[in-house]
């Protein structure tokens, strides 16, 4: 190929897919390449969870910059996104849980997100599913849920209809010094070559601090009266901390569809994508221990999907500290959804070598030095 | 043992042979659309067989019941989604 | 959670399951068939334990009640926890099966392509509509209209008839020139052409023929048919219209069986190529009642290790081997049913795609992905076929569970080892 791009994007994931409009969007010229399929990866096996996170302001930040994103752009998505504004409640099973609810109801407080704390009966009367007995929990508003793979389509029309190249199918063999040479023996060059490849990214770039976590999903029939918000347990940040144990917490999603989507395991160290059926069981007993009714529910599939992990739960945005063109947009974990439209404007903004509209240190792939290691 | 089985169709009582399903006795009451599709077309059996999932009704307040698979019984309360 | 043992499980118990229960049975060995229907017989002997509409129903009715073997009907496989150990679900249980040998015997469903109008009330596959009325659906002065391909058509169109339907006609895609050659090689089946021949006398048979769209508002009202340039329409009740067989494979793919391109592959004692796991009928490719019977018999006379008697019956399967490809040969979907779709038609019903969105997709994956086709509970069942058909998608692995299960069933597994 003799045309050289100003970014080469490598993989059309959501992360990969938002990354690459906006840089088309920025005049870039720009060509994305994809092994498989648009929103195939995590992408494909993930819940398309818009949601603000508060593990560290870090975190806060870019969720929160990424939905107002995601806000903006809502009524430009197409029907098949199934944007739909549900909101999320954080359920609290103990006093314990409850104190975690407030003080995360004060810190969304504190920075402008709307929140609401509900007592154990203003939370029955939210989702009459759940069991008695439980404490109460936070209503956040403001966050919504979609199908990500039609949103990672859309993003790759967005880039195309402004020029972009799209190559799918198109295996990367390695990164070279000025662009990538594929599988088939070309290569094609770039300004810029961004590895947005997710689980996929440590093999395109050796000694990257990307590792793969396995998570499991359920989808059940359409039950449309079963669920109006996500539902997350409290107990999901002790499980999403963890580095090294497996771990169930409970995530249900209510598709615009009235299908359920329940999550949510995470294993470190399992490269296998078959089916565990000792956390699945696990997984839904979790489940069912907010929402005995689930028991009864038709469940049409399960699957598995891996997650792009870093050790400090943050994405890897910005240039790579050795690599004189190469740019990381990866690393996201459970919020790739989310924060892909603000790593997509991140990304961007340092292409252009231009202030980015919040902080970017946090996630430049320089803060990840040759002495962190995973635990 | 009896020869017929009384049953309720959306609160209609039907009787039927022993043996017969709950899809026989559905369209016998002059029902052919048995719930709706996704985008709200009528949809009734297809395969006869437990496996194309359009005759699905709810029984006895359970959902997504494949009424081809169902044999009816005494008592039992059909309701389509037609 | 029950917990059943055996040495041998059948899963089916249409003619091929309990051929292989029979013999297995009857030689000592501990034998317990699932099937998803309240009793034995399958498709093809549907209900017909108590009142066997054929020779070869009744004698193989009278054989199963002369060995001894458990039957639990209702029942649906849908998972392998462990090796030897399969779980199924029931209306209101789940129970789990050890064994040591698997005999699969799913059998077969059939084929549907997308037409205009393919999905109003009362266009149903022409086993489809035969089972309805089996199992209690009045036809008696109705009119029906049988389309599609294959022998199942004439089966269901005498039937109907029997029953009381006003059979208008019977369209086969398949052109005249390979029937009759179909025809002509039928030997030792000739008195059951014959038969068919006379209970069919007066309905119209044609070849080369097949239905365009079918019309109506909230149900069928009419079908437009097509054959040799011609179009007309036929007012009908029903419309039974099946595209011949396919093999039910997803168990058989889940417990890592390999495929040939007709059905599980399997050896000449009928053993998968997993160790221990059997497979008989249409399950190892469509062949017919005979060659499911003769098929299960090997399987349980090998399960049961009676290899020479096993051997006997070898040159019997040949023989309906060649019928089977013969059968096959015949009732291949001709090139013009590719275009039977317009660009509105849906083509997966579970979540309403139509043709014009799948096409823009290159791969199945990327299909199913975008447009959700094929996820829905049917599990690509209905649509697979068809897409394979109409874009030669092939459906991808499978995972478990096989078919919708309740999420208690999903959860029921015992881990205690």
């Amino acid at each position: 190929m003799a045309k050289t791009y100003d970014v080469i994007v490598i993989g059309a994931g959501i992360v990969g897919s938002a990354c690459a409009a906006e840089c088309a969007r920025e005049g870039l010229s720009v060509a994305i390449i994809e092994a498989g399929i648009i929103g195939g990866g995590a992408t494909a096996a993930g819940m398309g969870h818009l949601v603000v996170m508060d593990d560290s302001e870090a975190q806060f930040a870019l969720t929160r910059y990424s939905q107002k994103l995601w806000d903006a752009v809502s009524d430009e998505l197409p029907r098949e996104v199934e944007h739909d504004a549900c909101g999320t409640i954080w359920i609290a099973a103990d006093d314990e849980e409850m104190a975690e609810a407030k003080r995360k109801a004060a810190f969304y407080s504190e920075r402008g997100v709307p929140v609401e704390m509900l007592d154990a009966q203003s939370l029955a009367e939210a989702e009459p599913n759940l069991r008695p007995g439980l404490v109460g929990g936070l209503r956040v508003s403001g966050d919504s849920v979609i199908y990500p793979p039609c949103a990672a389509q859309f993003f790759v029309d967005q880039a195309t209809a402004r020029g972009a190249d799209l190559f799918l199918g198109a295996s990367v063999e390695t990164i070279t010094a000025d662009g990538i040479r594929l599988r088939n023996g070309s290569s094609i060059s770039a300004g810029v070559i961004v590895n947005s490849a997710g689980s996929w990214s440590p093999a395109l770039t050796p000694g990257l601090p990307v590792k793969k976590r396995k998570g499991h999903l359920v989808i059940t029939d359409r039950y449309p009266q079963f669920l109006r918000h996500q539902l997350v347990e409290l107990g999901y940040l002790k499980s999403a901390h963890s580095l090294t144990a497996e771990s169930v917490a409970f995530n249900i999603q209510p598709r615009k569809t009235g299908q359920l989507l329940i999550g949510s395991s995470r294993q470190f160290d399992v490269d296998d994508a078959r089916i565990d059926t000792s956390i699945l069981t696990r997984m839904l007993d979790r489940a069912m221990e907010f929402l005995p009714d689930l028991r009864k529910l038709s469940s049409l599939r399960a699957w598995t999907g891996f997650r792009a992990a870093t050790p400090d739960k943050l994405p890897l945005i910005g240039p790579h500290i050795e690599h004189k063109r190469l740019y990381l947009a990866t690393g996201h974990e459970g919020l790739g959804i989310t924060t892909s439209v603000g790593t997509a404007k991140l990304l961007a903004a340092q292409i252009m070598n231009r202030e980015t509209e919040i902080p970017v240190a946090p996630y430049l792939p320089a803060r990840v030095t040759q002495e962190t290691v995973h635990v | 043992m009896s020869e017929t089985v009384t049953l309720l169709v959306n609160g209609v009582s039907v009787t039927m042979p022993a043996g017969s399903m709950v899809s026989a006795a559905i369209l016998k009451t002059g029902i052919h659309g048995f719930r709706r599709s996704v985008t709200g077309e009528p949809r009734g059996p297809l395969c006869g067989m437990g496996i194309c999932f359009e005759c699905r009704v709810t029984i006895d307040d359970d959902q997504h019941c494949r009424s081809c698979q169902t044999v009816c019984r005494n008592g039992m309360d059909v309701r389509t989604d037609g | 959670m029950a917990n059943h043992a055996c040495d041998v499980l059948v899963v089916g118990a249409g003619p091929a399951g309990m051929a292989a229960a029979y013999r297995a049975a009857q030689n000592g060995l501990r034998v317990i068939v699932v099937d998803d229907n309240p009793a034995a017989g399958g498709q093809i002997w549907r209900g017909e334990q108590a009142h066997p509409s054929s020779q070869a129903a009744q004698v193989w009715f009278e054989k199963i009640r002369s060995v001894d073997f458990q039957l639990i009907n209702g029942a649906r496989v849908f998972d392998q926890p462990r090796a030897g150990t399969l779980l199924a679900e029931t209306s209101n249980d789940v129970f789990e099966v050890n064994y040591t040998t698997l005999i699969l015997a799913t059998g077969a469903r059939e084929r549907f392509l997308p037409f205009p109008g393919w999905t109003l009330p009362n266009v149903m596959g022409a086993g489809g509509l035969q089972a309805l009325v089996k199992t209690g659906l009045p036809i008696d002065g109705k009119r029906v209209v049988v389309a599609g391909s294959g022998p199942l058509l004439l089966a269901v169109a005498a039937y109907l008839r029997q029953r009381g339907a006003e059979v208008l006609l019977i369209a086969e895609q398949a052109s005249s020139v390979q029937l009759v050659k179909f025809v002509v090689g039928l030997v030792g089946k000739r008195s059951q052409a014959f038969e068919l021949k006379k209970q069919l006398s007066g309905v119209p048979y044609r070849s080369g023929c097949w239905v365009l769209a079918a019309h109506g508002t909230d149900r069928l009202e009419s079908v437009t048919l097509f054959r040799g340039g011609k179009r007309w329409t036929v007012e009908c009740d029903y419309l039974a219209c099946g595209f011949h067989l396919v093999p039910n494979l997803e168990l058989a793919e889940l417990l890592g069986c390999a495929i040939d391109g007709d059905g599980v592959r399997v050896d000449e004692f009928q053993q998968t190529t997993v160790s221990q796991i059997y497979s008989a009928g249409e399950t190892t490719g469509i062949g017919g009642l005979e060659l499911s019977l003769v098929e299960g018999e090997i399987a349980g006379l090998a399960a049961a290790g009676k290899h020479d008697e096993a051997r006997k019956l070898f040159a019997e399967r040949e023989k309906q081997r060649k019928f089977a490809e013969r059968l096959n040969r015949t009732f291949a979907l001709r090139e013009e049913l590719r275009q039977l779709p317009a660009p509105d038609t849906i083509v997966c019903r579970c979540e309403d795609v139509t043709f014009e969105r799948l096409r823009a997709h290159s791969s199945w994956r990327a299909a199913k992905l975008q447009t959700r086709c094929g996820m829905g509970p049917c599990q690509g069942r209905i649509c697979g076929s068809a897409v394979e058909f109409l874009f030669g998608w092939r459906a991808e692995s499978v995972r478990p569970p096989v078919l919708p299960v309740r999420i208690g069933s999903l959860v029921a597994t015992d881990f205690s080892d």
